[in-house]
């Protein structure tokens, strides 16, 4: 076997050549556009002023789908990357199967444990130890409006889900759509998380979706949540289906939809369009989660690898992405907040600093919850039977909330 | 011709083919073989082999977006090769009349087969998209009450698919019956016409009833296009509205790679590869058979 | 060999419905790839307010030289440009490779059968059926254990052996057509293996070379799955750059852009069907379709 093996190698190798360099650093993500693709640019700027080559393995498409496909066949063929874009418990279950290195002495060199908020250092660990580097703090619970359009349809901002329905029929009825929607599954979750955090209330969302527990999953509480839900759909257009976000965002932009409930990345698309925050359009918690923050954090995980040139660029990739410069070029990009405590917000906008501010006092109050719908609460084959049942749910109208509220438990107990 | 067992001829073949064999052995059988231990495995995010006995096939069977998949692939499948079939057949009939343009036109139809829907699935999402194809040109022209919602219809979703399929390999399939007519002996048709039969007699009695190889290749061919669909499904619904148009190939591909349930999705191609088999034994068979004889 | 004589006697009421149907199922098929061209050579704004049939106000070639030197796939921008020369170090040696082997494992398996050949042509037809997604774990570890990971030698190496079953079939069935007496003929004139094979079947073999071509190029060229687990960097073929460039998660989406690079890397295979296409039909006839 081992002959053929050679002799097979050789003569590929031979067919055609291939180049292997040493002491580089490869980083797996999905930032192939626009703002986020000149912040890993940025990076990779940094990283060389360090002295280290970087080995770009952008793999676009379904928020990083492909992307984890790709990571997968790469760690099993023993041919991992030096860090991968990971998050949440995602990072836990690639911690199980053993394959990550610790930043353990770089993060105590640089007092990660002081530098962090609580929530994301302990994201960032396994087992105690250190093997991921934030990025950023997006805050996911947000809607997006169009003021102009308010102002036409002669409504009010809402801040709870009843107050949302009532603008919504003044909206639709002065011929615009009230919702700005893709209907993809993540963003049929994004909005149902939304939903569920301003009826159910973060102790009804952190029981259902980080403990999943059972009466939560399948009780009242989730039935009105799934009911309200539903009736959002009323308040989007006919081609909402399979419609990518940012051109539901280009909806609100255009004035064509009054509202969108999207994470801050949004925000990326209009500044892109050239519109100011608080002026042409407006950034609010989104209806009946004033008090809350639904986070969802990047980070790039850390992968065991042979040699001393990996480690060392490891720590140096580590130590770069939380540096202040990298961490304030790249959120101001991408819409985010910076995971790091006490830097200067000065050069971001309005809604970034809101965020900010509340980042910090939700930490506080116990109203900072992980976002399901972006792998932020539970792991990937809990999320995926949640977006399941969801997404049914929302396109099929034959199916009653109290099924799919009993579907929902029955799918998550199965995926555990 | 006495051979010796030193004799090249005797052993040469089976050593020119030897490779090809190993590589079956190893990376069909082989892999297959794996695939099967895993789906009885406790694999999650990557594969690990505890035994887990008939439980990932039990999480399987109670998945009901399994069942959607598997029933979308019978009405894909079905409506697909059939429609393929048909417009293959009808086209290639009408192709055979002595078309002044024929080779323009047959390529015309053949080019689709060329593209991959990575690059065409755009274009046909805003075809199929009631908002900006189809049915906003039509209600632009005049017409406001057309309605083409398919695409983000749940129940109506899987038949877009079956649009666009048809698209890309019917024309395959119109080359295959060309080829086939073709193939015909001009000479008995042409004593049919002296005979006096009309054409469609011809047609019916003489050409048709000589395809029959070629209908099974057709259908092997649409077959494996079927089960394998991915692209298809991927660039024009993304298995949407909601999980609508999954069908089995998608599903391995969701449990196996996104949502770190190998188990499961090894399962799932268990029963995707048993389908195969299904599908190919009477192939097997008659290719076996003619040889006999 | 030729078209039915009986059209001759046709109505020509008949003959003109004929023509109409064949020109209005030729819209059918050309409609998505007018609406790409068309859509690749308007203004972003254009697009937005027209709709999809209506003609270009300002034809441009903005769209294409963008898509091919200075597109945004990842964190390099220079356009597909060098991604689609990746495929064709990918392509080339795929299809030539596979091609051989299919030839002359076809002709073992037509004309040297021996025990137990039946049965492996059976097990190698099962591997056209198997589903990808099945192979690639698996792959990726044997991948891993040769050192071939992540480069071109090994994306090679996946798409040669997942396309020999397809062109072994091929030329199987079109030698099985070549009469037996011709190479009895020739081994009681003293003509050996590889002569026979070199001198008489190759020569002959015109017709489902191509098509075994053609098939291999379609499917290599347009292969995304493997390309995108099996390849990383730079030696990404241009499937996965395209989807790199069209899947942007964020930022404004430049259709006409994306519709230019999605044309651009159809590109190769369109042609070789619309120069080589007669060669398959041809081929087909020749003996790839006799069950």
């Amino acid at each position: 076997m081992k002959i053929i093996k050679t002799a097979v190698s050789a003569a590929l190798a031979a067919a055609v050549s291939f180049s292997a360099q040493a002491a580089e650093v490869e980083v797996l993500h999905w930032w192939t556009s626009g703002g986020e693709a000149a912040s890993a640019a940025e990076l990779k700027r940094m990283l060389e002023e360090r002295g280290h080559t970087w080995k770009d393995f952008a793999v676009a498409g379904g928020g990083g789908e492909s992307a984890m496909t790709v990571l997968k066949t790469r760690v099993v063929s023993g041919n991992a990357p030096t860090a991968a874009q990971i998050k949440g418990p995602s990072i836990q279950e690639w911690g199980d199967e053993g394959v990550l290195a610790d930043i353990d002495e770089l993060a105590e060199a640089e007092g990660w444990d002081d530098l962090l908020p609580e929530v994301v250092a302990e994201a960032m660990k396994y087992d105690g130890h250190y093997v991921a580097v934030p990025v950023n703090v997006h805050r996911v619970n947000w809607l997006w409006s169009n003021p102009e359009v308010f102002e036409k349809a002669g409504a009010e901002l809402p801040t709870t889900w009843d107050e949302f329905f009532v603008a919504a029929d003044k909206i639709k009825a002065a011929g615009f759509t009230a919702l700005a929607h893709g209907g993809q599954p993540w963003q049929d979750a994004t909005t149902f998380e939304a939903v569920a955090l301003g009826v159910g209330g973060t102790d009804f969302y952190t029981k259902a979706f980080v403990d999943l527990d059972a009466d939560a999953l399948s009780g009242e509480t989730m039935v009105k949540v799934l009911e309200t839900y539903r009736k959002t759909r009323q308040y989007t257009d006919a081609g909402a289906p399979g419609r990518d976000w940012n051109l539901a965002t280009a909806m609100v932009i255009n004035g064509e939809a009054a509202m969108q409930i999207m994470g801050d990345w949004a925000k990326g698309e209009f500044t892109a369009a050239g519109k100011v925050p608080g002026k042409d359009y407006v950034c609010s918690a989104a209806p009946g989660t004033l008090d809350a923050f639904t986070f969802n954090i990047d980070s790039f995980v850390m992968f065991a690898l042979d040699g001393e040139d990996a480690s060392e660029g490891q720590a140096d990739l580590a130590s770069t992405i939380l540096s202040p410069a990298f961490q304030e070029v790249f959120n101001l990009n991408k819409g985010s907040i910076p995971a790091r405590l006490n830097l200067p917000m000065d050069k971001f906008d309005d809604c970034a600093k809101l965020s900010g501010a509340d980042f910090v006092a939700t930490a506080e109050t116990g109203k900072l919850v992980p976002s399901m719908a972006h792998g932020m609460s539970t792991f990937s084959s809990v999320q995926g039977a949640i977006f399941d049942v969801v997404t049914e749910f929302y396109n099929d109208e034959s199916i009653s909330a109290e099924a799919a509220a009993r579907k929902m438990l029955s799918a998550v107990q199965s995926a555990q | 011709m006495s051979r010796s067992k030193f004799d090249p001829q005797v052993w040469l073949p089976k050593l020119v083919l030897a490779p090809t064999m190993l590589i079956t052995l190893v990376f069909i059988y082989g892999f297959v073989a794996w695939n099967a231990y895993l789906s009885f495995s406790k694999s999650r995010m990557l594969p690990r082999y505890d035994w887990a006995g008939l439980q990932q096939y039990e999480r399987l069977f109670s998945n009901d977006r399994w069942w959607v998949a598997a029933q979308n692939l019978f009405i894909f499948g079905a409506l697909f090769i059939v429609f393929c079939l048909i417009v293959g057949l009808l086209l290639a009939i009408f192709l055979d009349q002595r078309i002044r343009i024929e080779g323009a036109i047959r390529t015309v139809y053949l080019y689709p087969m060329a593209l991959s829907f990575v690059v065409t699935g755009t274009a046909w999402k805003w075809m199929l998209n009631p908002e900006l194809g189809l049915q906003k040109l039509l209600r632009d022209w005049g017409f406001e009450n057309f309605t083409f919602d398919w695409l983000v219809n749940p129940d109506m979703a899987i038949y877009t698919v079956v649009i666009a399929g048809v698209w890309q390999s019917s024309g395959f399939v119109m080359a295959l019956f060309l080829a086939g007519m073709r193939g015909i002996d001009d000479s008995i048709v042409k004593a049919a016409q002296v005979d006096g039969a009309t054409l469609p007699t011809i047609y019916r009695r003489i050409i048709l009833p000589n395809l029959g190889p070629v209908l099974f290749s057709a259908l092997i061919v649409l077959t494996h296009i079927a089960i394998k669909s991915f692209d298809l499904i991927v660039a024009l619904t993304g298995g949407g509205p909601g999980f609508s148009t999954d069908v089995p190939a998608t599903f391995v591909y969701a449990y196996a790679f996104t949502r770190g349930q190998i188990g499961v999705g090894s399962a799932a191609s268990m029963m995707m590869l048993m389908a195969v088999v299904a599908i190919i034994i009477p192939y097997l068979y008659s290719e076996l058979r003619e040889k006999r004889a | 060999m030729s078209s039915r004589t009986a059209g001759a006697g046709m109505h020509p009421g008949w003959r003109v419905l004929t023509y109409a149907i064949l020109l209005v199922a030729a819209l059918y098929y050309l409609l998505p790839l007018f609406v790409m061209l068309n859509t690749s050579l308007k203004s972003l704004a254009e697009i937005r307010s027209g709709n999809l049939l209506s003609l270009p106000q300002d034809p441009s070639l903005a769209a294409w030289s963008k898509a091919w030197g200075s597109a945004c796939t990842g964190i390099s921008c220079d356009g597909v440009k060098g991604y689609f020369w990746n495929s064709v170090k990918i392509t080339v040696p795929a299809v030539l490779i596979s091609t051989m082997v299919g030839a002359i494992n076809g002709y073992v398996l037509s004309k040297w059968r021996f025990r137990g050949s039946n049965l492996f042509f059976g097990m190698l037809l099962v591997g056209t059926m198997l589903p990808f997604q099945v192979v690639l774990l698996p792959m990726a570890r044997t991948l891993g254990e040769l050192g071939l990971a992540g480069t071109v030698s090994g994306l090679i190496m996946v798409h040669v052996i997942y396309g020999i079953a397809f062109t072994t079939l091929f030329f199987r069935n079109f030698y099985i057509g070549v009469p037996d007496d011709l190479v009895r003929a020739a081994r009681i004139d003293g003509a050996g293996f590889w002569r026979i094979f070199f001198r008489i079947m190759l020569p002959m073999s015109l017709p489902i070379i191509m098509v075994s071509l053609i098939w291999q190029m379609t499917q290599i060229w347009n292969d995304f799955l493997f390309g995108v687990v099996y390849s990383s960097g730079d030696a990404q073929p241009i499937t996965v750059a395209l989807n790199n460039l069209v899947n942007s998660t964020t930022g404004v989406k430049e259709y006409n852009v994306d519709m230019a690079a999605a044309i651009i890397a159809a590109l190769p295979t369109l042609l070789v069907y619309v120069l080589a296409g007669s060669y398959f039909v041809r081929g087909m006839t020749a003996g790839a379709v006799k069950g």
